[in-house]
């Protein structure tokens, strides 16, 4: 799999022509196998910056470059090639297998009337095994856990061999040990990445850059350490947030407080 | 699966060509068949009347079976994915109702101006029109999640019947049992001259169903991810609404109400292959056709000799059905 280059060039969107901007123009890059995180309060415009990229939601205007190539210029098929998504929508109560679901990932890439061919069951047994899903490729997804669902959802993603991978909070509803399993799954996928996170310390330990948003404006986009200060945190979530280090690992952690 | 269930298919076509108020023996019923297929193959040892009962009356009726059952079952499996909804059906969602009332506008105001094809293409139009109704209503009341959805089509559904009653109220009451047969559902008018109608439209949208089976796997997870992989969502769901609209409408045409029958037939389906829709919608159609069988054989035979309208039976079962489904999603 080929991780690529994404740029985004003053992206802003609003739902119709009389009505304000839900995001304005924001522009980021993120180079090829690079993770960045999308963080910021609810109704920032996390959701509606993550759509343009997964190709769901054309930007009003700006434009969204994969390897160079104008995203919204390409058709939703060729699009779905390039971009995937794990997004929090899950399927229920249709008896699909775990298999079913990753084979999903093919979609883009074959004719109507074709069945599976070879290459399509290699690639898809790929997925199942990097995502360690052997042992649970018969079983109906409905009966999976949390966590064994979000990983069949990142194998379809993974099938569809994407260059760009969008995930909307990933760890969403997640028990601890999960939550960390799905984050180091993110940094060893190799891929180019751009997911959306709540927890701030989980951000600035996953990905290699911060775009931070309020009320759909940019706050800042850059390095962790750069973009999630004390000052910029406090100001975009309303709260005292105070940057310590832990005592045994030397980590940097942010801590947060009511303001008085 | 597939081999027995077609199995089950042609037995389930021999017992209902064969029970009835004079009942022919399986192999008679048989001998018969291959006779009018190949004649002169098989000695000729029963009587025209016997022969006229299965070749003109009985086959015809077991084949409108047939296709009623698999054509309601198909649309009640592709309504279900594309509205992400188990209890999605064409009965519940009030576009059996908008093709009941076409095909009344028919029947007892504008008679048949276009010949026999005037009732299905009315029946259709009703259908479709009903459709866009439920989806109108749903996105005005903003009612798309699941449950709301089925709300939306029931009443839809109560609108389009009380229009349909006005239609009766204010037609030939001489007319007006006719007319309830279409309510109730039945199968005795079938006849080999209108089986061409139910069988084209089957064979043509069941084809573009299952052609599609990748792109229903892919609606059941979300709107969202569906278009992630490329599915032109909002097209591809009007376009499943407008064949199933067709499906529904000229098996209403030809047979009346049947409910149920696309609410329950996908659900036992998925149970015994699993919930991939490239086999969801060949064996749904397999099934709904064996079901629908045996419900008419019971409906002919649970009052003999009267013929009890079909549309009572499957409304029983699958009202229990229902009831069960939701317990069982309840849990």
């Amino acid at each position: 799999m080929i991780a690529g280059h994404l740029v985004a060039k003053n992206v802003c969107w609003r739902p119709g022509r009389n009505q304000p901007f839900l995001l304005n123009p924001v522009s980021f890059e993120v180079y090829p196998g690079r993770v960045l995180g999308v963080v910021g309060p609810n109704g920032a415009g996390k959701s509606t910056l993550l759509r343009m990229v997964y190709h769901y939601q054309k930007p009003t205007s700006g434009q969204i470059l994969v390897d160079g190539q104008d995203l919204w210029g390409m058709s939703a098929k060729v699009a779905a090639r390039k971009v995937a998504a794990v997004l929090q929508e899950q399927p229920g109560a249709f008896g699909l297998s775990v298999r079913d679901i990753v084979a999903l990932g093919r979609t883009p890439h074959r004719s109507g009337l074709s069945s599976e061919g070879a290459r399509d069951a290699e690639i898809i047994d790929a997925a199942i095994s990097r995502m360690q899903l052997e042992a649970l490729v018969a079983r109906d997804f409905d009966t999976l856990s949390g966590g064994e669902r979000q990983r069949v959802m990142v194998a379809r993603a993974l099938a569809q061999q994407p260059q760009v991978l969008v995930m909307d909070e990933p760890t969403n509803h997640l028990d601890i040990r999960h939550q960390l399993e799905i984050l180091s799954l993110i940094r060893s996928l190799g891929l180019t990445i751009v997911v959306s996170l709540h927890d701030l310390n989980m951000a600035a330990d996953v990905c290699d850059a911060i775009l931070l948003l309020k009320d759909g404006h940019s706050q800042g986009f850059g390095s962790a350490n750069h973009v999630l200060s004390e000052q910029l945190v406090s100001d975009t979530f309303s709260v005292t947030a105070q940057r310590q280090v832990l005592s045994v690992s030397q980590n940097q952690h942010l801590t947060f407080h009511l303001p008085n | 699966m597939i081999g027995a269930g077609v199995l089950l298919l042609l037995f389930s076509i021999s017992v209902a060509i064969s029970v009835g108020a004079v009942s022919v023996p399986l192999q008679t019923v048989w001998s018969i068949l291959i006779n009018q297929v190949a004649p002169g193959t098989i000695e000729q040892d029963w009587s025209k009347g016997r022969e006229a009962i299965v070749w003109d009356i009985r086959f015809p009726r077991a084949l409108l079976a047939c296709l009623v059952g698999a054509g309601l079952a198909v649309v009640g499996g592709s309504l279900q994915a594309v509205t992400r909804n188990p209890l999605a059906d064409p009965h519940l969602l009030g576009i059996s109702s908008g093709a009941a009332f076409g095909a009344i506008m028919v029947l007892m105001h504008t008679g048949m101006f276009w010949g026999l094809i005037t009732v299905p293409l009315f029946a259709f139009g009703g259908a479709l029109a009903a459709t866009l109704l439920v989806l109108a209503v749903s996105q005005f009341a903003s009612a798309t999640s699941a449950d709301r959805l089925i709300l939306a089509g029931v009443a839809v559904s109560f609108i389009v019947m009380s229009l349909a009653n006005v239609l009766i109220f204010l037609g030939d009451p001489r007319a007006t049992h006719t007319v309830v047969f279409w309510m109730l559902g039945g199968l005795g008018l079938a006849q080999w001259s209108h089986l061409i109608f139910p069988l084209a439209v089957l064979a043509l949208c069941g084809t573009y169903i299952w052609i599609n089976a990748r792109k229903l796997n892919a609606m059941t997870v979300g709107d969202e991810t569906a278009s992630t992989l490329g599915i032109p969502v909002a097209r591809f769901r009007l376009m499943i609404f407008v064949v199933g609209a067709m499906i529904t409408g000229v098996m209403v045409a030809f047979s009346g109400m049947i409910g149920f029958v696309g609410l329950m037939v996908p659900h036992i389906v998925r149970m015994l292959v699993g919930g991939d829709y490239a086999r969801v919608i060949p064996a749904s159609a397999l099934f709904g056709a064996i079901y629908l069988l045996w419900s008419d054989i019971i409906a002919r035979t649970i009052m003999a000799p009267e013929d009890m309208p079909i549309g009572i039976v499957t409304g029983l079962v699958g009202g229990m059905f229902f009831v069960w489904l939701l317990r069982r999603r309840a849990r």
